[in-house]
């Protein structure tokens, strides 16, 4: 197989695995696959976050051939995952606190490092909040120190374990349970929020990429990329939340392709503080398509429509195709 | 081998004969030289292998040695003040995970007002994490203590913080026996964990625990506490036979046998006490001390049978439970439920006061025809509290009260409010 392959199938848009060599494809049942979040767990249906961690634990496990270590903040993935006395983890796991996932991970690679098990490694997870709110101080240490980590964050743009509240990734105009629709800027605040992979690039550390559950087999080749490297890694994953975003179950995937191609979620990798790649958009998409699958932004489209507010969400889609070039042809 | 050395290079050496593994260092003073001196001995390779983490805050700074704890490495960090605050919810967790790192508390006290002088808010507001508490009375004792301290984490599998009055003992040069490093591998086995994450024996730590189990899991952090109550004075004999000389235990009573009077405190302020005994003694005056060297575990029935023969007890203590009174005396009174013991306290020594043989010889005196307030605040001025209170009886906006204290000492500004 020597032919350029295309990820879709004409008409369908849907990733033509079976196209590529069996050792590229992305697997979603085999009985050699590892399942380090194994089924049983208490995820909504639909969830996000629990299939962007199934692949991408899965995958780092497999580029540290079984020799992985994971380290997971308070929040969704932490609490449906670990009820006691059960666990859907298959691999070593280890939950301190919603705040110091960056920190605790850190302190992990040093004692492997002391130990002489650096073959051993580390990966760190939360959600948003935890992240890039309330962990950020330490995240940005980890990063700092360039300590040998892979952190994954799973954005789904809002505080989902405790009700649906707005966080530093809550996009504007979005209904939360802190930014409700209501009053004459109805949802999130513009002008607000902050973009981690980006902050993350101003460290300078060896990789920072964005993925998105809509391509898993692109979030696979990500983790494996970073796998390859030493020292601080953040990988920034969009995982829609039904819960909080007012989506149909069975629309997560769709919901996660839209906002690839309406350019509100752009995906992105950079090394060394230099951004290295910008996946094109095939089929640009007007923000209302992704918008509208939505609950949170019902407000916009209720007669009369917000069109002020449609149309700041269209200028931030449009300025980021612009700033990352993601209609240039591939060259 | 005998050396003139400062508390905190003292503490430091002893720590790095101990052999940590990981080591996270965030700079707040009065502990800094600990860490400071323990970066130099990491670089110069005296202490291998051992990795040296410079974090961005104290609560990443626990956090860290919980990380490593958990990878099965020995971890130690140290503190003071608001830096034990800042990492308090780290705290917690390190003791609820049963984590058995050991820090070092340089005992300051705690803003506002800012101050970075000594007494015991900081531990004091971490007395009931879960972490077994130590306190040193001299640097000879706190070197002691930190070798102990590993042992006894590593048996129980808890966490052991150490504190040692800020400056009185850390910044203070006394002569201390440094241990050699075959006394203390002799004495203090390599760590093996309790729990560990390893990729051949997968678990989960720090799951999700709901009301059918929490009970049951706090109890058994409750329980380590009692285990300690047993391990910490047959550590401190162990360490008594390998090293030829007495640290630790759990309480250290001195010449309190026919005592009417008993002064109960913890860490440096002991020694003046001792000199004040001995001074009162002199005259005739029936006192002795004891010495709490574990606070958490409290030693209730070792304290109860020290202190069950007296007429009286005056806790000397260098906290304040703002609304209450003391914290030490409420403990104390505790272990002598349904005895008709007087128990006086005495706070004394907030934000670095001095404590001087004279004031305390002074109350003592006064305790012992039981003439003391209760509780008695050690060398307040209460004039200047009395203006501050006029002050504010005379205007809404009577202005910042340390602000207000300071003019009126003269040290700020000069204008009259």
């Amino acid at each position: 197989m020597t032919q350029p392959v295309k990820f879709y199938q004409t008409g369908t848009f849907t990733v033509g695995n079976r196209l590529l060599d069996p050792e590229q494809r992305t697997v979603q049942a085999t009985i050699e696959r590892n399942n380090s979040l194994t089924s049983g767990h208490r995820a909504c249906q639909g969830c996000g976050e629990a299939l962007g961690a199934r692949y991408a634990v899965d995958a780092a496990l497999r580029a540290a051939n079984g020799k992985l270590l994971a380290v997971n903040a308070t929040g969704c993935l932490e609490v449906f995952s670990t009820p006691y006395p059960e666990s859907s983890w298959r691999l070593p796991w280890l939950h301190s606190l919603f705040g110091n996932a960056p920190a605790v991970a850190t302190g992990v690679a040093a004692a492997l490092r002391a130990k002489g098990r650096a073959d051993t490694r580390v990966l760190a997870q939360g959600g948003d909040g935890g992240t890039v709110d309330i962990g950020f101080g330490c995240l940005s240490g980890m990063f700092e120190r360039n300590d040998d980590v892979l952190y994954i964050c799973y954005d789904n743009e809002a505080y989902m374990n405790t009700g649906v509240q707005r966080s530093a990734r809550t996009p504007p105009a979005a209904r939360t349970a802190t930014s409700p629709a209501m009053g004459e800027h109805p949802g999130e605040a513009f002008g607000h929020g902050k973009n981690p992979a980006l902050i993350a690039m101003a460290h300078g550390i060896p990789y920072v990429a964005t993925a998105t559950v809509a391509d898993l087999h692109d979030l696979e080749a990500k983790v494996n990329k970073a796998m390859t490297l030493q020292g601080a890694r953040y990988l920034h994953i969009h995982v829609p939340c039904p819960l909080g975003w007012g989506s149909a179950p069975c629309d997560t995937i769709k919901v996660a392709r839209l906002a690839v191609e309406c350019g509100l979620f752009p995906l992105i990798e950079a090394e060394h503080g230099e951004l290295t790649e910008a996946t094109r958009i095939r089929r640009r998409v007007p923000v209302e398509d992704y918008l509208r699958l939505q609950k949170r932004f019902a407000h916009l489209f209720r007669e009369p429509r917000d069109e002020t507010a449609l149309a700041k969400i269209q200028a931030i889609a449009d300025r980021n195709i612009a700033r990352f070039g993601l209609l240039e042809e591939a060259t | 081998m005998l050396k003139q050395i400062e508390g905190s290079h003292a503490i430091a050496g002893a720590i790095a004969l101990c052999r940590p593994e990981v080591i996270c260092a965030y700079p707040i003073t009065p502990q800094t030289h600990i860490v400071e001196t323990l970066s130099e001995i990491v670089r110069k390779g005296e202490l291998a292998p051992c990795e040296y983490v410079n974090v961005e805050s104290e609560f990443a700074a626990l956090s860290v040695a919980i990380g490593a704890a958990a990878a099965g490495a020995r971890a130690y960090t140290a503190t003071s003040s608001q830096g034990l605050l800042f990492m308090a919810e780290a705290v917690y967790n390190a003791a609820g995970l049963g984590l058995p790192i050991v820090m070092t508390i340089g005992n300051r006290a705690i803003g506002a007002p800012i101050n970075i002088w000594n007494d015991h808010s900081d531990s004091m507001a971490m007395a009931n994490a879960g972490w077994i508490q130590l306190h040193a009375e001299s640097n000879q004792e706190a070197a002691d203590l930190h070798i102990q301290a590993f042992k006894l984490a590593e048996q129980i599998s808890v966490p052991v913080m150490v504190c040692v009055d800020g400056f009185v003992l850390t910044h203070a040069y006394e002569r201390v026996d440094m241990p050699d490093q075959t006394q203390v591998d002799g004495f203090l086995p390599p760590f093996e964990p309790m729990q560990v994450l390893d990729p051949a024996d997968p678990v989960t730590i720090g799951a999700m625990v709901g009301p059918e189990a929490f009970m049951e899991v706090r109890y058994l952090a409750h329980h380590k506490h009692l285990q300690a109550i047993e391990a910490i004075p047959r550590i401190a004999e162990d360490f008594a036979a390998a090293f030829g000389r007495r640290s630790g235990g759990l309480i250290d009573c001195y010449r309190t046998e026919d005592a009417e009077t008993v002064v109960v405190a913890l860490g440096s302020v002991v020694g003046t006490i001792k000199d004040t005994v001995d001074e009162l003694r002199d005259q005739g005056v029936r006192i002795g001390a004891v010495k709490i060297v574990s606070f958490r575990p409290f030693p209730l029935a070792q304290l109860r049978s020290a202190l069950e023969g007296a007429a009286r007890v005056v806790v000397v203590e260098k906290d304040l439970a703002l609304g209450l009174g003391g914290i030490v005396a409420s403990n104390v009174r505790m272990s002598l439920r349904g005895l008709q013991t007087s128990v006086y306290t005495v706070i004394a020594g907030l934000g670095g006061r001095a404590i001087t043989k004279a004031a305390l010889r002074a109350v003592f005196l006064r305790a012992q025809e039981d003439e003391i307030d209760d509780p008695h605040f050690l060398d307040l001025k209460w004039d200047m509290v009395d203006r501050e209170l006029a002050r504010w009886k005379e205007t809404r906006r009577s202005g910042p009260i340390a602000e207000n204290i300071l003019r009126e000492l003269g040290l700020v500004g000069n204008r009259v409010h």
